[in-house]
């Protein structure tokens, strides 16, 4: 199978890849080992939340000239402080257009709700749900409506912690016989099983009809995100039917509007003419000299995929983009070059919410994320997203700004090559 | 890369859901749990004791879309299935003997084709077999030929003989009682190409309605026949093994080692889909089509089957497709038609069956085809039952617009 560019990993780094480049005429497969992380998405994507020496950033394009003094391996450093910006602002776009409305802006960091009722800085986060300039709630007082028996949502958390802000909140259940379908499996009371029914419009108006009869004087309502896998006018249509703003929170996986980001990304891929193989996994390639002339699958066995370029968007630990053995920690399709502590003492600290090494190892690249083996340069194997080296995501809060950022500057470095 | 599996595959399961958001009967049947829940949660409460068994399990339709989806490489189709095998009190009946016996029924089937298609057609019989059999009034039954492809294929085999290159044609129940047209397609391509066609040794229906309708030790009989004239063709002949159905193929390669115990590892890879094999000698530049200049314009719906889904393989159907020049190709987003070989014509399933493919249905009015293409055969029946149109294999497709 010929292409002119094959990406490994199929989630948010491998899709804004492929779309650029298949949206510049390139003819495109993605090679994805399963669902990827967009299936746990908060809702919202980082940019840049911190600097490595711990200090909060409130706008990441002029942080980021301090965070490449800090960490010049960082992957932003070698994106460069000049084109940090226009790359931030084109992958937001990008990302607004084909994977679903979010909003927010390079140059200051908001706020998102987490599901423990706490706020965190963030740079995009999708429509709907709730988010702040400030950490506190724009409205004094709140109603929060659940599902009952929905097994990922924990409102009291959420409740006390907008107390300790001044915020009233109030805690409602909601049910219906909808529901009570999807209780038949009361294992399964999770958001996407819950999600579903909300994408009948008869469901939906009659949540609307609880949440007015139920919602008192409050302000504003607040839901956990579940209002429909298929439709995306859930809270507009709960606003406009209730007659009071209406926001939602994130709940624990899997994460009802990361599934419709993924699927729209993955559909714009093939609208743009990218072919998308899902459910495979890359096992082996062929290598000539400082190129990689052939990709071998599970699924495809001795038709292997030949391209002029590679990209490997295969995530981090979670989804094997990195694996870690005993004594090593290793990229194991290409057999890249990691960073690693060479000790396994090193890898992390007893303290749990400390920050662990272990986040900031990944694959060794050059400045234009060529791949490395032995310290020599893959002319054609460029490496993006969350199996980079050099950033923590948690504690730089920069998780999908990096495999955002590295996936359209890995794409610019292919296109402009030629 | 995650492609090992640990002893208890289940163990791989991290607790995503990921699978049951997939899951197109979950998404319209309350009854069924789900994937995650039927198979690795429910393989842990299994071990423990077998009256954990949950008879909902009989609602998965074993489309692997789960397996697809699933980050952790987890067999969850698998461990379903395999949990079916193990733990199901419940004892399969007339009605799933008639279903999953696809050679037998087929074979007394075409000696009078036109009596069994007209009886099965009328409204009396209809009733009859939904209130005995329950099996659903509202399916419409898959037509049956006059005469076999295996009786069609013996008048032409010593010309297919005399060809230089060979390939051993995996035919299936499908072409062999429903449909021989497409088995006449797939040789008329395979010539084009310069190969002849020779059928195995001995071909017995690769058993998927065996597996699916509980009958276990005749699919693991049937199996062992196959396999054995595989290995015959494949090892001794050095004959690739190519099928028109993307089901057989999937069964012959993996379920037979998954679900039956069948080692079939020394042949796996030499069985495969033809659109793949021809797909492959086409881009090695050893042969190429000459198409008909005449041909009328079409335009055609690409439909890809689960069990395609899950082999990877629609690429190769979709750049044959392409590569015609009288067919102008949509490829329809992979979604599961509801239909799974014999699960759809149970009086149980139908209203699921039909909830799943709605959507699918809904597309396809809306794409404006002429005709949608498909590699398995129960797709075509279910499409063409709920939808205004006709389907046809890729490779009758390809026939048709050859010189």
């Amino acid at each position: 199978m010929k292409f002119d560019s094959v990406i490994i990993g199929g989630g948010l780094s491998g899709l804004l890849c492929g779309l650029r480049l298949a949206r510049a005429g390139r003819h495109c497969a993605i090679i994805s080992s399963g669902q990827s992380a967009l299936h746990f998405s908060s809702g919202s994507l980082d940019l840049l939340g911190a600097l490595p020496d711990g200090s909060v950033v409130e706008n990441p394009v002029e942080a980021v000239k301090a965070l490449s003094e800090q960490a010049p391996e960082h992957p932003y450093s070698k994106i460069g402080v000049e084109r940090f910006g226009a790359l931030a602002d084109e992958a937001a776009a990008l990302l607004s257009e084909a994977g679903g409305k979010v909003e927010g802006t390079s140059l200051q960091n908001h706020y998102r709700l987490t599901p423990m009722g706490t706020f965190k800085p963030t740079w995009l986060t999708m429509d709907g749900y709730v988010r702040s300039d400030n950490r506190v709630l724009a409205w004094k007082h709140v109603a929060l409506f659940n599902a009952e028996g929905f097994l990922d949502f924990y409102p009291q958390f959420i409740a006390d912690e907008l107390r300790k802000t001044g915020i009233e909140c109030e805690l409602h259940t909601f049910n219906m016989a909808a529901l009570e379908t999807v209780r038949r499996n009361p294992t399964e009371m999770r958001s996407s099983n819950i999600a579903r029914i909300f994408d009948c419009d008869e469901n939906l108006d009659e949540l609307a009809r609880i949440i007015k009869a139920e919602m008192g004087d409050c302000e504003a309502v607040l839901l956990p995100a579940l209002l429909g896998i298929e439709r995306t006018d859930g809270v507009a249509r709960l606003a406009e039917k209730t007659g009071r703003p209406v926001a939602i929170v994130a709940t624990l996986p899997p994460s009802v509007n990361g599934i419709r980001m993924q699927r729209a990304l993955h559909h714009a891929f093939e609208q743009a003419g990218g072919t998308y193989f899902l459910g495979d996994t890359a096992v082996g390639c062929e290598r000539q000299g400082d190129k990689i002339t052939a990709l071998y699958t599970v699924n495809h066995g001795n038709i292997p995929f030949v391209a002029d370029d590679y990209v490997l968007a295969t995530g981090s630990y979670f989804s094997r983009g990195l694996v870690a053995e005993h004594d090593c920690i290793k990229e194991p399709l290409f057999g890249l070059d990691v960073e690693a502590a060479a000790e396994r003492s090193g890898w992390y600290d007893r303290n749990f919410f400390e920050k662990q090494a272990f986040e900031g190892f990944g694959i060794k690249t050059d400045k234009t994320l060529h791949g490395l083996c032995g310290g020599e340069r893959i002319a054609n194997l460029y490496v993006v997203g969350a199996g980079l080296a050099g950033f923590n995501p948690l504690a730089e809060g920069c998780g999908a700004g990096v495999s955002m950022l590295t996936a359209l500057h890995a794409a610019d470095c292919i296109l402009n090559k030629q | 890369m995650m492609t090992e599996y640990s002893e208890n595959n289940f163990e791989q399961c991290i607790k995503c859901t990921v699978c049951t958001v997939y899951c197109p009967v979950a998404a319209v049947n309350p009854l069924y749990p789900g994937p995650k829940q039927s198979g690795p949660d429910g393989a842990r409460l299994r071990l423990k004791h077998p009256a954990f068994y949950d008879e909902a399990l009989k609602y998965c339709l074993n489309c692997k879309r789960c397996e697809v989806a699933c980050p952790s490489n987890v067999r969850i189709g698998d461990i379903i299935q395999a949990a079916r095998i193990k733990y199901s009190k419940k004892k399969p009946g007339l009605r799933e003997f008639t279903l999953a016996n696809t050679d037998l029924v087929g074979s007394i089937s075409t000696k009078v084709a036109p009596v069994v298609n007209a009886t099965v057609g009328l409204k009396p019989v209809k009733a009859v077999m939904d209130a005995v059999l329950k099996i659903d009034h509202r399916r419409t039954f898959p037509k049956y030929s006059q005469g076999t492809f295996e009786g069609w294929f013996r008048k032409h085999a010593a010309e297919q003989a005399a060809l230089p290159k060979q390939v051993a044609f995996f035919h299936g129940c499908y072409v062999n009682y429903n449909n021989p047209a497409l088995g006449k397609d797939l040789v008329k391509v395979m010539n084009a190409l310069g190969i002849g066609v020779q059928l195995l040794e001995k071909e017995k229906c690769c058993g998927v309605a065996l597996i699916s309708n509980g009958f276990i030790g005749q699919a693991k009989r049937q199996a062992k026949v196959n396999i054995a004239s595989i290995r015959k063709a494949v090892k001794e002949q050095n004959l690739p093994v190519i099928a028109t159905s993307s089901t057989c193929t999937f069964t012959l390669r993996d379920e037979y080692a998954h679900l039956l115990d069948i080692d079939n590892a020394d042949v796996r890879d030499g069985i495969e889909l033809a659109t793949r094999y021809i797909y492959r000698l086409l881009q090695s530049g050893e042969a190429q089509f000459r198409f008909r200049k005449d041909a009328p314009k079409v335009r055609v719906a690409y439909h890809t089957a689960c069990h395609m889904e899950k082999l990877g393989w629609a690429y190769y159907s979709i750049e044959l497709l392409k590569m015609i020049p009288s067919v102008e190709l949509t490829v329809l987003d992979s979604q599961c038609c509801g239909i799974a070989g014999t699960y759809g014509f149970k009086k149980e399933n139908y209203a699921t069956s039909q909830a799943i493919g709605e959507s699918l249905f809904r597309k396809i009015e809306e794409s404006g085809c002429d005709l949608v293409s498909t590699d398995c055969e129960t797709c075509k029946w279910q499409i063409e039952m709920s939808t205004t149109k006709r389907v046809e294999h890729p490779l009758s497709i390809l026939a048709a617009a050859l010189e």
